[in-house]
């Protein structure tokens, strides 16, 4: 009974949690754009602006929950819910800090890989339910894109696993108390970055809804709400692949004074800020440029780590 | 460059036959009647035959002579067409009219001989009603294909309030909306060919990447674009027409929304045709602020484009920095003219008013404050791998190429052709200055960019010499027609004061005569032809728009490049959808 309620307590305070975050990112990036575009950026609504997120919320919330009449209803309401569920149940094996998890899986990463593989139905189904030409595209390009970035993903991540011999992020985190896995997997850690940001459909990997020429890409015909689960789903995915990216590959929630917690949240919200910084740097690369780089590049690149990962482990 | 009697003598020779009178105008362009039948004969040897032919048409109008006053001795017509032709090989203009008789004539049309004439005849037919035979589609090009009437006819009417009240019964709304539907066929697609269905994607009026209502229908294969036309006439405000009931002076806030970003730059080619046209030389004081105000609005719309064109490749920042800076050349505008992007400030024979004090110190600190700032956004934008990979060899065309379509300014001369009409033409007192024309090579939108970034930099260098040799004395010229005339002179001698209260009650009435004067503005080759008959506002002014040109290349240069190439290429030309409507 005791143990159901921690449980069902840790249940509360991750979903909380991120998705406090993920609220809380809007306001973050916002601000940091600003800063790097010589703006001022959101700063009348409460301190610092911060309570702009709570006004946008409300203003959401009661925004007209429109379907468009040429839309496939069912499944035009569907989408944005699969993205939002499967990311937020990949949270459920993302360890916090010690004892702050929901779920402690021997397959977390196996879980969390399998999960953002169905966020691409998010966008695919979105881009097909609306029936818009627009729509269609940027469905399309989604699915490409997201299809051959999780490979190199996937291979990205074994140097991780081959180093530690789990799939447990628990024990991925422990394994690091010596050496972060930054240093052995540099380039692991290059490659899962370069395919995260591009499963969050992030500038510069933006192309599914590349707005100078598909005007929002797969989500053109949502709004309201329904865009705003988009738009979260779209924060929640840059928090969890921030949040992995520490775990895999800096020590997760290990550091010294302050308490794990705090060192688990300074770290993503560093992450973070580098995927922002990107936003505010780059261009869009073409359609066919952004596939050849990730098969012509990524994908050599994640097998020659595996392989020399596996080496040095055998020696 | 051979003076206007000459080359009229050499061409009338080589044309004989085809010439039915040499005209006289004020601003010594060669111009030529040619009879209707002749035309092709006429048309042919010109492009073709004679030694350095005359290959680019910069502009096709048409003047509608049934109520001028003051035709002189030209040949009699209901209707003239004008072929305006340039040759670059001789450095000069040439002007081929062609007199037409009946309520809705018919000519050949010139596509066969220059390719431009396409869009030129098509707008001729939507102003004027004139049908050019063998025209592949000849159809209404600014106004709706409902619209009844031709606009720049005299008897159609030029405010909402000589029309009928508007009435949309069920019937015309049907019509209207059946006009709206969109038929692959009516714009030259096929639906199918044996092993592709195609896609045919609405870009615009309203999208993001368009830079304003320009609306194209895209015939997609995959994201493979077949073919890209382009829809235009949404931003369409009838500035010629306006002109036809404006008084000279009061027209010229009109040309300043032509191409909205340049400002001054549109009041310049206007306000010295009409002093062609009246014959007021200009001051040096006004001379040099005229320059140094149409530099700094030439840097302001590079800096626009520079932001927009970094945003359509995707990247979101530069366009943020990039509009601080043109906020840098308002506040300067600001204190000089009072207004910013409109400020409508010169005026004919001069300029508004003198400078104000201190508006050296402001240039100046621009002047040290913007080249910093380009250097870092060459860092940001054009050295970006993505960048490059984005536009090098994207939407390239050869010079040859771009002379034949009629393309002018920095989209030019990113193909390696250092023409500029500030130094092969120079008007205004450029030939005073001394600056670089800077080319780029490759003539792809990376080159186009490259041009434009080193043009911001010269200009830069024209402000500079404006600032430390700006001449004293008088701001406008002491002439009867300059508009309006100083007001401290008004005070003192009653000649003056009569002309300042007709000039602000009436307008300046100035005298008959045709006149065409060009320009280098900031987007290409911007013209304006005013044709006075002795009264207080022109009887016919035509203007000659480098964006209109530009467009017209789009689907040539677009054909087979992927959807973000397309707007890759939108970017890179750099147009202004009001240069493009007028």
């Amino acid at each position: 009974m005791i143990e159901t309620g921690g449980h069902l307590l840790n249940v509360v305070i991750v979903l909380g949690t991120v998705l406090t975050v993920a609220a809380f990112l809007i306001w973050y990036e916002r601000r940091l754009l600003a800063l790097w575009q010589d703006r001022y950026g959101p700063n009348r609504v409460g301190p610092f602006g911060l309570l702009q997120v709570v006004a946008d919320m409300i203003k959401i919330f009661f925004k007209e929950d429109w379907v468009p009449p040429f839309a496939d209803r069912f499944v035009f309401v569907l989408a944005p819910m699969a993205i939002m569920t499967a990311v937020l149940m990949s949270f459920a094996v993302v360890p916090l800090s010690p004892g702050i998890w929901v779920a402690d899986s021997n397959i977390g990463l196996l879980f969390i890989l399998a999960m953002s593989s169905m966020t691409v139905y998010a966008s695919v189904l979105g881009g097909w339910a609306s029936n818009s030409k627009y729509a269609l595209l940027g469905g399309l390009r989604s699915a490409a894109q997201m299809v051959s970035y999780e490979v190199f993903m996937g291979i990205s991540l074994m140097g991780v696993v081959v180093l530690t011999g789990s799939f447990r992020l628990i024990d991925i985190v422990e394994a690091q108390s010596g050496l972060w896995n930054c240093i052995p997997q540099f380039f692991g850690m290059l490659i899962f970055a370069v395919a995260g940001i591009a499963e969050t459909k992030r500038v510069p990997f933006d192309l599914p809804e590349a707005e100078a020429e598909l005007v929002a890409g797969y989500h053109t015909e949502y709004s309201g709400m329904k865009f705003g689960m988009f738009f979260v789903g779209e924060y929640l995915g840059v928090t969890l692949i921030s949040a992995l990216t520490v775990i895999l590959y800096f020590g997760g929630w290990q550091g010294p004074l302050l308490p794990p917690i705090v060192w688990f949240f300074l770290k993503t919200f560093a992450v973070i800020a580098v995927v922002i910084l990107l936003r505010a740097s780059l261009p869009r690369p073409r359609f066919d440029q952004l596939m050849a780089y990730g098969w012509k590049v990524l994908l050599p690149l994640a097998l020659l780590n595996l392989l020399a990962t596996g080496v040095a482990v055998l020696l | 460059m051979m003076s206007a009697p000459e080359i009229a003598q050499e061409l009338s020779e080589q044309l004989v036959g085809s010439i039915t009178m040499v005209q006289e105008t004020r601003d010594e362009i060669p111009t030529f009647w040619v009879t209707r039948d002749q035309l092709p004969a006429a048309a042919e040897r010109l492009c073709r035959q004679i030694a350095d032919p005359f290959t680019t048409l910069f502009d096709l109008t048409a003047i509608d002579e049934r109520e001028r006053v003051h035709r002189d001795d030209q040949p009699e017509a209901d209707f003239t067409v004008v072929y305006h032709l340039f040759s670059f090989a001789r450095n000069q203009h040439l002007r081929v009219k062609v007199p037409l008789h009946g309520e809705h004539p018919s000519i050949q049309t010139s596509i066969p001989f220059w390719v431009t004439a396409n869009w030129y005849e098509r707008e001729v037919f939507d102003m004027f009603g004139i049908t050019f035979d063998g025209h592949p589609e000849l159809r209404r090009i600014l106004m709706p294909p409902t619209w009844k009437g031709h606009p720049l006819r005299k008897e159609h009417p030029a405010r909402a309030t000589e029309f009928e009240p508007f009435e949309l019964t069920d019937d015309d709304e049907d019509a209207e909306q059946d006009a709206l539907r969109f038929r692959p066929e009516d714009w030259g697609m096929e639906r199918r060919t044996e092993d592709a269905d195609f896609l045919f994607l609405n870009l615009g009026p309203q999208h993001p990447g368009t830079h304003g209502v320009l609306r194209m229908a895209l015939q997609l294969d995959g994201e493979v674009i077949v073919n890209a036309v382009p829809d235009i006439g949404y931003h369409h405000r009838g500035a010629e027409k306006m002109a036809e009931r404006q008084t000279w002076h009061t027209y010229i806030p009109y040309t300043d929304r032509i191409d909205y970003l340049s400002g001054v730059q549109n009041n310049f080619p206007y306000v010295l045709a009409v002093e062609k046209l009246a014959g007021i030389e200009v001051p040096d004081r006004a001379k040099t602020v005229r320059i140094m105000m149409a530099e700094l609005f030439r840097i302001a719309s590079h800096l626009v484009w520079y932001g927009t064109f970094a945003q359509d490749v995707g990247a979101l920042s530069p366009v943020f920095f990039m509009f601080v800076d043109r906020e840098r050349i308002f506040d300067i505008v600001e204190a000089i003219c009072g207004g910013r992007m409109h400020p409508s400030w010169f005026r004919i024979g001069g300029v508004a008013h003198d400078l104000p004090q201190g508006w050296d110190r402001l240039v100046s600190e621009f002047l040290d404050y913007l080249p910093g700032r380009l250097d870092e956004y060459d860092r940001v934008v054009m050295k970006n791998r993505i960048f490059k990979a984005r536009t090098r060899g994207v939407g390239r065309y050869r010079r040859e190429e771009a002379i034949e379509w009629g393309i002018t300014g920095p989209n030019l001369r990113a193909c390696g052709f250092d023409w500029d009409f500030r130094k092969r033409h120079p008007y205004g007192g450029y030939e005073a200055f001394d600056f670089d024309v800077p080319t780029a090579q490759a003539g792809d939108c990376y080159a186009r960019a490259e041009v434009r970034i080193e043009e911001i930099r010269q200009s830069l260098r024209i402000i500079r010499q404006c600032l430390d040799n700006m001449p004293g004395g008088p701001f406008k010229a002491d002439h009867p027609l300059t508009t309006p005339p100083v007001k401290a002179a008004t005070t003192k001698d009653i000649e003056t004061l009569i002309h300042h209260f007709l000039g602000v009650s009436w307008g300046p009435v100035i005298p008959p005569g045709e006149a065409f004067q060009g320009i280098e503005a900031p987007k290409g080759f911007t013209g304006y032809y005013l044709i006075s008959d002795g009264s207080t506002g022109s009887y016919r002014t035509r203007i000659r728009a480098p964006s209109f040109a530009h467009m017209q290349t789009v689907p040539w240069i677009s054909r087979g490049v992927l959807l973000a190439d397309l707007l890759a290429i939108l970017g890179s030309i750099d147009f202004v959808l009001a240069d493009v409507d007028r």
